[in-house]
């Protein structure tokens, strides 16, 4: 019986990663599918408040952001912490606001340019004063469609 | 020297190393957006050409102050039950003129869906959070009362009709189908959300 080569004992047979690419490969693909790339960076605290009777954002190129919150650590030594508004990449006054969006409105192709949603990123700590300014701004230029954007959530957990 | 065997096998054992960096390239450089949110159009500018007139009795007034406490109709309401209060004055049909609300035809309060609004004013100081909960809740007054009557029409929701009709994979056909059924459930409660400018605390 020669054939039947006992084995030793402890010697365990090696893992086979030759699926390992492919697995990785995987993991890449849902993740570049699912998420979009950063264009801005934010500078401003973002915890967006809760609910319940969201409408999603279709269509990415029809939509322009303003980011509003109290700057992050790193900037408060210049920027104070006070709420603040940001656009594109620079911390911004309420009056400039109107300018933004004009600007933004001229870049998109010219079909677009009546179908712009305004989306507001609001730190939910953020009050209301500023909001109503940026809000008075927005109807200046004729931008009237806007979008709080909110996480889904009980809405309720935002008065704690 | 001739080759023996065919080519030499190709080493893959770094396809994975390789797999890896452009995986954490992609996760550090993309954000998963959050991209849902409240819609809301704001009032133009230029006031309206002629004063409309509107009764006292069709409009609901909700004040909310700096320290988050509500005023519905000159009353101190908790937030919670706000929803309740803006769907009975909605569904209310004072002069029974609508034929399908359900609420208590009381001649005090709103005539019609099509003719009641929702004023909604805030304080300066008032928080963002706050805010979007008022918002929430008066907004899912109107889509509560809009799932009623869709459920009754069409035996679906209007919140989720109105999700595939917005959906642009959704086919031209069954859009053109839902838009008309969206369009007349929005005629039966019209969202009128007035937003007064905001006053300063003193």
């Amino acid at each position: 019986m020669a054939k039947f080569n006992k084995k030793k004992d402890g010697d365990v047979p090696a893992v086979s990663t030759a699926s390992l690419p492919d697995i990785v490969f995987m993991l890449l693909f849902f993740f570049m599918t699912v998420t979009t790339m950063k264009d801005s960076s934010i500078m401003v605290e973002n915890t967006l408040p809760n609910a319940t009777e969201t409408k999603k954002l279709e269509k990415k190129d029809r939509v322009i952001y303003i980011y509003v919150g109290k700057p992050t650590s790193q900037y408060t030594s210049t920027f104070g912490s006070e709420p603040k508004i940001q656009l594109n990449d620079k911390f911004a006054d309420v009056g400039d606001v109107g300018d933004f969006i004009l600007q933004e409105r001229a870049a998109k192709p010219q079909e677009l340019q009546n179908v712009l949603t305004t989306a507001l990123k609001v730190d939910r700590d953020a009050n209301m004063g500023l909001i109503s300014d940026i809000k008075q701004e927005l109807r200046k230029v004729n931008a009237l469609k806007v979008n709080y954007t909110t996480t889904d959530g009980d809405a309720f957990a935002n008065l704690q | 020297m001739p080759r023996r065997g065919g080519p030499p096998e190709v080493n893959a054992g770094s396809m994975a190393d390789i797999a890896f960096l452009l995986l954490i390239f992609f996760l550090v450089t993309t954000t998963i957006e959050t991209d849902s949110g409240l819609d809301r159009m704001l009032p133009p500018i230029e006031p309206p050409e002629e004063d409309v007139v509107i009764k006292q009795k069709n409009i609901f007034t909700v004040n909310i102050n700096k320290n988050g406490q509500l005023l519905a109709e000159e009353e101190l309401i908790d937030l919670k039950d706000l929803r309740e209060a803006a769907m009975a004055f909605l569904d209310n049909g004072g002069d029974g003129t609508c034929n399908y609300c359900k609420g208590r035809k009381n001649p005090e309060s709103s005539d019609n869906p099509t003719k009641a609004i929702i004023s909604l004013k805030n304080d300066r100081e008032t928080k963002y959070a706050t805010y979007i909960t008022v918002q929430n809740e008066l907004v899912g007054a109107y889509n509560e009362l809009r799932n009623r009557e869709s459920n009754r029409l069409y035996g679906v929701d209007f919140t989720e009709m109105e999700a595939e009709y917005l959906n642009p994979e959704t086919d031209q056909a069954i859009r053109d189908e839902l838009k008309e059924k969206v369009e007349r459930i929005q005629g039966l409660f019209p969202q009128k959300l007035s937003e007064a400018e905001t006053s300063t605390s003193n």
